[in-house]
């Protein structure tokens, strides 16, 4: 435990509930923040040099109060609550670890916040990746991501947010905004939205860290226990996910010998613990159905009459089109193709334009061996999409219909 | 060093006319397979700067503005689509021989049948501080 990587994930684990404390004692973020690094900095030294100390988060929760202890005695201004402070009892035995991480994240994914302010603070402040390690994965440079995380803490500053734990029917608004963000974190990472990398697998892991963390906070919470058995259900099928060169390999076409069989194990075993207490939510439909995608050894043996249930299930839980659009694709599974396109006519309207609309029907025209139709969708959907992997896979399954489609003698070559 | 962008647009070449989704499926991944490993030799060699794609031409939009009424926007699709832009590359180089080296390698992506598509590509310095001695 005292090796470099043993003390490294250690501190990363402490690092949100110290700085929990350490904002909560004090109120203000960025100088609990810089308390917090300074502390993190100071076990990184001392702890790999003399050892573990008995208690490691006291000792880093200890440091971290005098650093911030020792900076406002030496601003003059700030002497009154210099006293406050330096008087102030050791962390009230009321307020548990999981409160003090429960607190940080809520604060992170805090509504007064954009989506995009609400990730890079989260990942900042409850992940501790450096800003240059966000900016990276952002593909954006690192002065860009500083500015976002700073205006993030203003902005929470500004909303006047105590740094406490919310009550009511708000605490439960507040923990579905940090799911939410939590699960926006993972999708970046496994679908990536920009780009050329099908996969920032940096940030899916952070995720799922994050999510262990909140699991471990919450853990009778069946949809915080859903987010996370989803998120291990789909990272599971990641090293299949992908080709030699990168490009995207549908779950139909995956080997699934590559899939990571202890991640399923784990997610399988978290979604019925999950389900057996009885509130379902739609993080554990969303799990629940990628188990059924993971437990059929051959696609073949996919159980598509219990994911169309699911979905319809989903679909009235959420009234989101994008479930509607997989349900069209179960149904197709299940009753055929024109089961399916049919079911895809009233998306016309709510998703309208969107490259996924055309992608699916490109699909269930190609299972209807409709192919002048099947090709002009796919070419449409590589039109519109923003993802590098996906317009190219979705160009070649239309050259691929085409080429097998086109007169003899032109069907491998180029027209001469 | 000096940094250029090399620019590519959407417009058919001499050497060949054909939208993408035509060709045979082996010379697509054919054509990504080299474009990948130009950015990874230029990466390589410490020259890449950037490289991205850009969404299709359906995806975009012309924006005026007189700064008092609501702006102007013109939505897709374009009769002068084909001079969008399609993808960049910055790279930063020790000289304009060098960007030139490139881009000629990078007009000579293989095309249908693996022959070169001799794209045009547009060759643009980035303009810097002066000089020593301006």
């Amino acid at each position: 435990m005292s090796t470099g990587a043993g003390i490294e994930d250690l501190l990363r684990e402490l690092a949100p509930q110290v700085l929990g404390v350490v904002i909560r004692r004090f109120g203000d973020f960025d100088s609990a923040e810089d308390a917090v690094q300074e502390a993190l900095l100071a076990a990184a030294r001392h702890w790999s040099a003399e050892g573990m100390p008995d208690n490691p988060r006291g000792w880093l929760i200890q440091t971290a109060v005098r650093r911030r202890t020792d900076q406002l005695r030496s601003e003059q201004a700030r002497r009154r609550r210099e006293d406050a402070a330096a008087m102030a009892e050791p962390p009230a035995a009321d307020v548990s670890d999981r409160d003090d991480t429960l607190i940080l994240l809520f604060m992170c994914c805090h509504p007064a916040l954009t989506p995009a302010s609400a990730i890079a603070l989260t990942l900042r402040a409850a992940g501790g990746l450096t800003t240059a390690e966000i900016a990276n994965a952002f593909l954006v440079p690192e002065a860009t991501m500083a500015q976002r995380i700073s205006r993030a803490k203003q902005r929470i500053k500004a909303s006047g947010a105590a740094f406490g734990m919310p009550t009511g029917s708000e605490w439960a608004q507040r923990l579905r905004s940090v799911m939410h963000v939590l699960y926006l974190i993972f999708n970046e990472g496994y679908a990536s939205s920009v780009g050329a990398d099908l996969h920032r697998t940096e940030l899916s892991g952070e995720a799922i860290r994050l999510a262990r963390m909140l699991h471990a906070a919450l853990p009778d919470d069946g949809e915080v226990t859903g987010l996370l058995a989803l998120m291990l259900l789909t990272d599971a099928r990641r090293p299949a996910r992908t080709g030699a060169r990168g490009e995207l390999i549908p779950l139909a076409q995956q080997d699934r010998m590559l899939w990571d069989r202890g991640r399923i194990a784990e997610g399988v075993a978290l979604i019925t613990g999950a389900l057996a207490r009885g509130v379902v939510g739609e993080y554990q439909v969303q799990a629940l159905i990628a188990a059924i995608h993971d437990d059929a050894a051959e696609v073949g043996d996919t159980d598509w009459p219990q994911i169309l249930a699911l979905y319809g299930l989903l679909e009235r839980m959420t009234g989101n089109p994008m479930v509607a659009l997989n349900r069209a694709i179960a149904a197709a599974m299940v009753h055929g193709p024109d089961v399916g396109l049919k079911l895809l006519e009233p998306l016309d309207g709510p998703l309208a334009g969107h490259y996924r609309l055309d992608a699916v029907r490109a699909h269930l025209f190609e299972m209807a061996g409709d192919v002048p139709a099947a090709i002009a969708h796919y070419r449409a959907a590589a039109a519109r999409t923003t993802s590098i992997p996906e317009q190219q896979y979705l160009t070649i399954q239309a050259a691929r219909l085409r080429a097998g489609t086109a007169p003899p003698g032109r069907a491998d070559g180029p027209p001469s | 060093m000096t940094k250029f962008l090399l620019l590519q647009n959407y417009a058919g070449t001499a050497a060949c006319d054909l939208p993408m989704t035509d060709w045979a499926p082996g010379d697509i991944k054919a054509h990504i397979d080299f474009q990948v490993a130009l950015n990874d030799e230029l990466a390589g060699n410490g020259e890449l700067v950037d490289a991205q794609g850009l969404a299709g031409p359906e995806l975009a939009k012309f924006v005026t503005s007189d700064g008092v009424g609501a702006p102007v926007v013109t939505d897709g699709p374009f009769p002068e689509s084909k001079e969008l832009l399609a993808g960049y590359r910055m790279i930063d180089v020790e000289s304009q021989a060098r960007a030139i080296e490139i881009a000629a390698k990078a007009s000579a992506a293989p095309g249908p049948g693996g022959v070169p598509i001799q794209q045009p590509i547009e060759v643009r310095q980035v303009m810097g501080a002066p000089g020593p001695g301006e």
